[in-house]
């Protein structure tokens, strides 16, 4: 079984995001940039089941500008087979990378595409259920733990209530979530591996995708700095604060 | 020429950078707080090295190790250099001088010390003979087909978690027109081998947790396989080996500038004082500028040395400027980092006041600033006749 990871190119999740001063979108320029860490989570899991023996290859795809080659590097040197870069803008909608990914899926025919349950720049968490639905398959979302049983999968769910146990039909879309696994550190043997491993380009025309947007961003701001909050003596101050001054009751 | 990394060296570069800031950063302020690293502790960071394949990176592939070039693990220092050597010591770069073990001593010594089973320290320096290294007076004389040796070494890093030794000492003395010049054998001495004594060292102001000791020889008896490389060819092992460790403290002390300076340049825009940042101000922002200026001269200069040795050019000189000008461009922006900070830079909540301690012993040890400018001046005016 292939197992298909996309792998997304996020600011590093060190960085302090700062808006740009034109209030278009957030400054890019001389930010690290790293691999999502919900992505990475995915491929470790993908090299995991590789491991085990319940897959025999891992391909990590990327979907951005050239230099989304790097985090297919740095997937390929954590020790992903071969790699699949789609040219597109930086700012691609969730709908437009589900559509392109859903091309890479009828192309390579994975058993299972692993993706983050979100990408900690946008936070949509969106790519993995809209996939799911354009392919019609069997979808686990927020996976904390998986099992592969034959043709169906036991995923583990964080629900806010606690977790959720499914059995899932196999091919199907998995959204990984934190607790899932602690991701390993690219190797120097597969770094040093990685530039001799395939690694195919291709544009969204290519695939005969439309990712023109269909969302249009009016302003982006910083959120409101948290103002330092107070001490109440009693419940009636408290009532009274949140009735008067924050009007929420 | 060419400046860029290719993306192998990218990787090498942000895979140590994110273990650095993952895996040491959070245990820094403990080791420091205790003064040592328990044995625990290192062997976790040993072990996940291991696993990465990181361990032994700068000896060849042909024995087990990483097979990076001078440059490459220059650039993989400097990383690690971010972060407390007490506990980077146990990523793992034993001596490269071991390559010059030889029959049983490549089963004994190298090859543990590049799977990780057993760690080295290097011993030259004594108590009366420190940047005169020939002065040692710590002796080996023959007897029977055995070596016996006796004195004292001190100041030798990482004693206190070394399974062996590597001790430079001296077996004669020849008579030269310069005067009687001693010759120097290398050894191999095991942690409790009879007559051998691995005593603490002294409590050093950097560095804590990264520990010295004092060595003592009393009548220790060793075996002829126990000599690396040619009986009174201890200078030549040293010499053919030994420039890495002045490249090593440089680079180091580049990625720690890297890391002070890091955080003076984010409190200057975050600071503000009479309403403005502080940044804003000339005396703070000409402060910012000489740092990066003065780091990225001692990037480029370390780079440049190592890429000389991978070259095959000649790089004595080089080394010693990279080695002088690193760790004297480390002291001066750390103690700008803190001024950059006001009165917070000196309090233990911030890791300032530590980067700046530690700065200091990079100016002593691997061959003082003095001793660095020795060399540099007598490599410019001996060719001229000097
Ligand atoms: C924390 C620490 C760890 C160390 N680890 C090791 C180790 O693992 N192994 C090891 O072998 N050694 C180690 N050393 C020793 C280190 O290499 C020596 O301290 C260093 O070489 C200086 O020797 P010294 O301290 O005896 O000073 P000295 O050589 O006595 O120097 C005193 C002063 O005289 C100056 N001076 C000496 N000769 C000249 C000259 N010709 N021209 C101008 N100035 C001169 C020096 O620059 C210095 O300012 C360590 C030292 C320290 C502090
Ligand atoms: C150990 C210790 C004991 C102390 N004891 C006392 C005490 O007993 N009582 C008391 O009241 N205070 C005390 N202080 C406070 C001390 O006086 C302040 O730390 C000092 O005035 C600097 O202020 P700051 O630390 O807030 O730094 P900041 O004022 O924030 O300065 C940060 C940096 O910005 C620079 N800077 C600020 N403004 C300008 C400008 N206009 N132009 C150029 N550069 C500028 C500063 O020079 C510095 O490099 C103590 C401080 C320490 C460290």
């Amino acid at each position: 079984m292939k197992v298909l990871v996309p792998v997304k190119r996020v600011i590093d999740y060190n960085v302090k995001v700062r808006v740009k001063a034109d209030n278009t979108g957030v400054e890019l320029a001389n930010v690290k940039m790293a691999m999502n860490p919900f992505d990475e989570i995915a491929v470790e899991e993908a090299l995991r089941l590789k491991e085990s023996g319940g897959a025999d290859e891992v391909v990590a795809v990327s979907i951005g500008p050239t230099q989304n080659q790097e985090t297919i590097r740095t997937a390929l040197a954590m020790g992903a087979d071969r790699g699949i870069h789609i040219e597109a803008p930086h700012e691609i909608e969730p709908l437009a990378v589900a559509k392109l990914l859903k091309e890479v899926v009828a192309r390579e025919e994975p058993g299972l595409v692993f993706v983050g349950k979100q990408a900690i720049d946008d936070d949509c968490n969106q790519t993995g259920q809209m996939l799911a639905a354009l392919l019609g398959w069997a979808q686990g979302t927020f996976v904390s733990g998986i099992e592969i049983k034959g043709d169906s999968a036991a995923v583990i769910r964080e629900v806010d209530g606690g977790l959720e146990h499914l059995e899932i039909r196999m091919p199907a879309v998995v959204t990984v979530d934190l607790r899932l696994n602690e991701p390993r550190y690219a190797s120097l043997p597969n770094i040093m591996k990685a530039k001799k491993k395939p690694l195919d380009s291709m544009s969204a025309a290519d695939l005969g995708v439309d990712i023109a947007p269909r969302l249009t961003i009016t302003r982006v701001e910083e959120p409101p700095a948290r103002e330092a909050g107070i001490k109440v003596c009693d419940v009636a101050e408290l009532v009274d604060k949140l009735k008067n001054e924050a009007k929420v009751i | 020429m060419q400046f860029g990394l290719t993306e192998e060296q990218d990787l090498i570069v942000s895979t140590v950078r994110s273990f650095v800031e993952t895996e040491i950063y959070p245990l820094e302020d403990e080791i420091e707080a205790r003064g040592a690293v328990p044995a625990e502790i290192g062997r976790q960071i040993r072990d996940k090295v291991l696993e990465m394949g990181f361990y032994a990176a700068n000896f060849p592939e042909s024995v087990g190790g990483g097979g990076l070039n001078n440059l490459e693990f220059a650039l993989l220092e400097r990383e690690l250099g971010r972060g407390s050597m007490a506990l980077t010591h146990f990523f793992g770069r034993p001596q490269n001088i071991l390559m010059a073990c030889e029959g049983d001593q490549i089963d004994r010594y190298l090859l543990p010390a590049v799977r990780g089973e057993k760690m080295d320290a290097l011993a030259m320096t004594e108590p009366d003979a420190g940047s005169d290294v020939r002065g040692m007076s710590t002796t080996a004389r023959r007897d029977g087909g055995d070596w016996v040796l006796n004195g004292t070494k001190h100041f030798i890093s990482g004693g206190d978690h070394a399974d062996f030794f590597i001790v430079f000492v001296a077996t004669g003395v020849d008579d030269t027109p310069h005067g009687p010049k001693k010759r120097i054998t290398c050894f191999l001495v095991d942690r409790g081998h009879p007559g051998f004594e691995v005593l603490p060292g002294y409590k050093s102001v950097s560095h804590a947790g990264y520990h010295n000791v004092i060595l003592k020889f009393e009548d220790c008896r060793l075996a002829d396989n126990q000599v690396l490389g040619a009986v009174d060819g201890g200078f030549e092992v040293m010499n053919s080996w030994l420039y890495a460790t002045r490249i090593t403290v440089a680079t180091m002390c580049v990625g720690r500038a890297r890391r002070a300076f890091d955080y003076a340049l984010s409190y200057a825009v975050e600071r503000k004082q009479f309403g403005k940042q502080i940044g804003k101000f000339q005396g703070v922002g000409f402060k910012l500028a000489d740092m990066v200026t003065e780091i990225d001269a001692a990037d480029w200069l370390t780079l440049s040395a190592a890429w000389r040795l991978d070259q095959g050019l000649p790089a004595n000189r080089e080394i010693a400027s990279a080695k002088l000008h690193a760790s004297e461009m480390l002291a001066r922006v750390t103690d700008e980092a803190i001024q950059v900070y006001g009165g917070m830079g000196l309090m233990d909540d911030l890791p300032l006041a530590r980067f700046w301690r530690d700065a200091r012993v990079e100016r002593i040890w691997d061959g003082t600033s003095e001793i660095q400018r020795h060399i540099i001046s007598r490599e410019l005016l001996r060719p001229l006749g000097g």
